[in-house]
């Protein structure tokens, strides 16, 4: 019957098709990891493909630590060749890499990220400090000198400076690169200042207990944590005008006309705020690139010169033009990349 | 019966007057019960339906917009000492000027043009005038230039898209008093924009580009296109199609007419209609461990991808074959085995023409739902920018990185410019439109060769 002949022609034609293009190697780079580097390795990843005559890399998502895993996976054209990533990779990472035979990876810090807090436009405006955040979401806060379940409901209860509105922030989820910094450098640095960590540490706990105790956050649901990307942030913001959602700067700055950015101990987030200092929360954005693949894969080592090049990640390139702040050691970067400096183990 | 009609006589006082014009409450009850339930059924297919309106009309009043594109046309002079510094027309050194050069010429052009126009630009500066022309342009421009080095030293009429602000101007999606919140377009540039629409510098065409561009960065919405995503999701669908058709059918034909009837095949069937159910995202982890893992296949590229929904769909189609192998009556065999067929001619010649209607109605439905799957892709590395469009299907081009529709709409929705929601509920109608064809196919399929017993 035809219909069988077709279908073993056809299977045929998968099969051959399938072997016939085994024997050749990949020609773009593959790139994958942190959905906040993804636009800046986009920009740079296109403006490669139009500028050099090798094709544009394929650069996926899913995350600092999915894209850091796929790295580690071994050495061979089909693992990946760079892993994006919003924190700094870990050696427990470093340790898997080398278990399965990446043994030199390249770190590359291309520059920073500022996070803001940011509220709808049409709502009053917000001066925040850490200690702010840390009496708003904590679920234990110090009042009146004792450590009690977080009775606080609006932020006018602890600060009277603060407009009296509902508490309900919109906090990165426990996936995000951005989390880590949040805890860090808002919640915990929130919980020294606000003296509930004293107060804590005073009551008989540990600095461990005291600090993990810090990091716990309220669960009657004026705490809400989003393991989307920030424009589904942006839409519960938007369904919920009470809300104060955490952001990347570059994305703040796409969307002014719907947001009001929220100050930090006085000092609006902006690239030149972030890049001096002054604003408080901000991160390095890196990626790891897999020394092994450099010779290997064509465009490889091209791409990651153009990438750290003044043209790209320099103050005035279109990296900085979309919210990145510039690294000021970035000359000392573009060195280590052409002398493709291995890192060494962290402790 | 006079029995009967005596006990139901009005004379009875045990059992008053029953005439079918007067109720009693017992009747008066179960015919309220009735029309309850005709009523929660009227309601919950209006629920249905209204949110089936509300979805369809936030998709087209979002997404209709993304097939016009604001576009540039003006004459562009090619400087032949910007661009060939050399002036010895050689490809790898006229490689040299990059798109930031044929940036800052296109800007020099634009600006030249409108005070040769007349047109006004008070308020607005040279930088914020070069704003207004995609980061798109000047790459296209080097790719002509390159492409064709006669061209420098002429003029020629260059069309361009204008930037996602300005786009969103004349689409009506940004207003003035966004433009005054807005750090990235100011209210003197939508002035401007008003002026150049007048003058016919700018305005607004059919964008072709948005079918067949390949996906952009996030700083040049304008440019994004469905080119990329189209061609990877034809190719699986191809391939899917290729490979779940002789796998299903040939698997349906063993089992419903060779097969014994023992407790492995029992065992077997219980497994396809469980595998039917498995979720679909495991499909992709399996794909990812046998096809790129074990395997070594390339990663992101459509001949894994399709593999994977070859996999996901092969249940569902085998379920569909055997309801329609089952669906020829016995007749039809005990006929033909009558006249001598052997049980291959029976199955080859009858049994299969006949239920090729409901084969190929039920493929194409798994086909549609494989055309709209994301999830396992996302694990072989389909969900990703790729900018460079897939070789064709002889020259390994089932082997090179591609996207799907669906994922294109996904990673639309996640990007921070506003301009990328009109795309992506642009990519969900072109997704719709696919669909309903699908759809359309099977059901013509099903009215004109299906046969009633």
């Amino acid at each position: 019957m035809s219909l069988a002949k077709l279908s073993v022609s056809a299977l045929a034609i998968a099969a051959v098709s399938a072997t016939g293009a085994f024997a050749q190697s990949r020609e773009n780079v593959q790139i994958a990891g942190s959905s906040t580097v993804l636009p800046y390795a986009t920009i740079v990843a296109e403006a490669f493909g139009e500028n050099f005559d090798f094709p544009t890399p394929v650069v996926q998502g899913g995350g600092s630590g999915a894209g850091r895993a796929m790295m580690c996976e071994g050495v061979g054209e089909n693992t990946i060749d760079i892993a994006n990533s919003s924190s700094r990779i870990k050696q427990s990472d470093l340790d898997t890499c080398a278990s399965n035979g990446v043994t030199e990876v390249m770190e590359v810090r291309f520059g920073y990220d500022g996070i803001v807090f940011a509220s709808d436009i049409n709502g009053p405006a917000f001066a925040f400090t850490p200690a702010d955040f840390y009496n708003a979401l904590g679920a234990k806060v110090l009042v009146d000198g004792a450590i009690v379940d977080n009775p606080h409901s609006q932020w006018s209860d602890f600060n009277a400076s603060l407009p009296a509105q509902d508490i309900l922030v919109l906090s990165p989820g426990t996936k995000h690169g951005t989390r880590e910094v949040y805890d860090d450098r808002v919640l915990l640095a929130g919980c020294e200042e606000s003296g509930a960590m004293a107060a804590m540490m005073a009551g008989g706990m540990s600095e461990d207990d005291a600090e993990d105790a810090c990091m716990t956050l309220r669960t009657d649901g004026r705490n809400v944590d989003i393991d989307g990307d920030y424009t589904e942030t942006l839409q519960r913001l938007e369904n919920d005008r009470n809300a104060i959602g955490v952001f990347g700067l570059s994305f703040y700055t796409n969307n002014t006309d719907k947001l009001q950015v929220a100050t930090m101990n006085g000092v609006v987030p902006s690239t030149e705020s972030v890049a001096s200092g002054e604003y408080p929360i901000s991160r390095p954005l890196f990626f790891y690139v897999k020394l092994a693949h450099m010779d290997v894969i064509p465009g490889l080592p091209e791409y990651v010169e153009f990438f750290v090049s003044d043209d790209m990640a320099g103050p005035n390139g279109p990296l900085a033009e979309y919210g990145l702040v510039s690294d000021p050691a970035l000359a000392e970067t573009q060195e280590m990349v052409r002398n493709r400096v291995a890192m060494a183990p962290l402790n | 019966m006079t029995d009967a009609t005596a006990t139901t006589s009005p004379q009875n006082p045990a059992r008053p007057a029953a005439s079918l014009l007067q109720q009693t409450d017992r009747m008066k009850r179960r015919n309220a019960a009735e029309a309850r339930f005709k009523a929660y059924g009227v309601a919950a297919i209006c629920l249905s339906l209204s949110v089936l309106f509300i979805m369809l009309w936030t998709i087209f009043s979002d997404g209709l917009s993304a097939f016009r594109q604001a576009t540039f046309s003006f004459p562009v002079t090619l400087d032949a000492e910007r661009l060939d510094p050399n002036g010895n027309r050689q490809r790898d050194e006229m490689m040299r000027v990059t798109t930031i050069g044929y940036g800052g010429l296109l800007n020099d052009n634009l600006i030249a043009y409108l005070a040769e126009r007349g047109i006004a630009t008070d308020g607005v500066t040279d930088k914020e005038i070069a704003a207004f022309i995609s980061r798109d342009t000047p790459a296209r421009l080097r790719f002509m230039v390159l492409e064709d080095p006669s061209l420098l030293g002429q003029t020629i009429r260059f069309e361009g898209y204008a930037t996602g602000r300005i786009d969103g101007y004349l689409k009506g999606r940004v207003t003035r008093e966004i433009a005054e919140l807005d750090v990235n377009v100011s209210v003197a540039q939508l002035d401007l924009a008003d002026r150049m629409v007048e003058d016919g510098l700018l305005s607004l065409k059919f964008n072709w580009g948005f079918l067949t561009n390949p996906d952009a960065s996030d700083q040049r919405p304008e440019a994004s296109g469905l080119g990329v995503a189209m061609i990877g999701s034809a190719y699986m669908m191809l391939l899917v199609a290729l490979m779940v058709l002789p796998l299903g059918v040939s698997a349906s034909i063993y089992l419903e007419e060779f097969a014994p009837k023992n407790r492995w095949t029992d065992l077997i069937e219980v497994n396809i209609s469980n595998l039917a159910a498995v979720p679909s995202i495991v499909y992709g982890i399996l794909g990812l461990a046998i096809f790129i893992n074990f395997a070594q296949f390339p990663q992101s590229s459509p001949l894994v991808g399709a593999l994977v929904l070859t996999l996901m769909t092969l249940p569902t189609i085998i379920i569909a074959t055997r309801a329609a192998i089952r669906a020829v009556p016995p007749s039809i065999r005990d006929a033909a085995m009558g006249v001598g067929a052997s049980k291959m001619q029976v199955v080859f010649h009858h049994v299969l023409p006949l239920a090729a209607p409901g084969i190929l109605t039920g493929t194409i439905l798994g086909l549609a739902s494989a055309l709209g799957e994301t999830a396992p892709l996302l694990l072989i590395g389909m969900v990703a920018f790729v900018a460079n469009y897939p070789a064709g299907p002889l020259d390994g081009g089932i082997l090179d990185p591609a996207t799907a529709l669906p994922v294109q709409v996904y990673s639309w929705a996640s990007r921070a410019d506003p301009a990328f929601i009109e795309r992506s509920a642009g990519a969900i109608i072109v997704l719709l439109a696919f669909l309903l064809i699908m759809n359309i196919v099977a059901i013509v399929l099903r009215r004109r060769f299906e046969r009633r017993w």
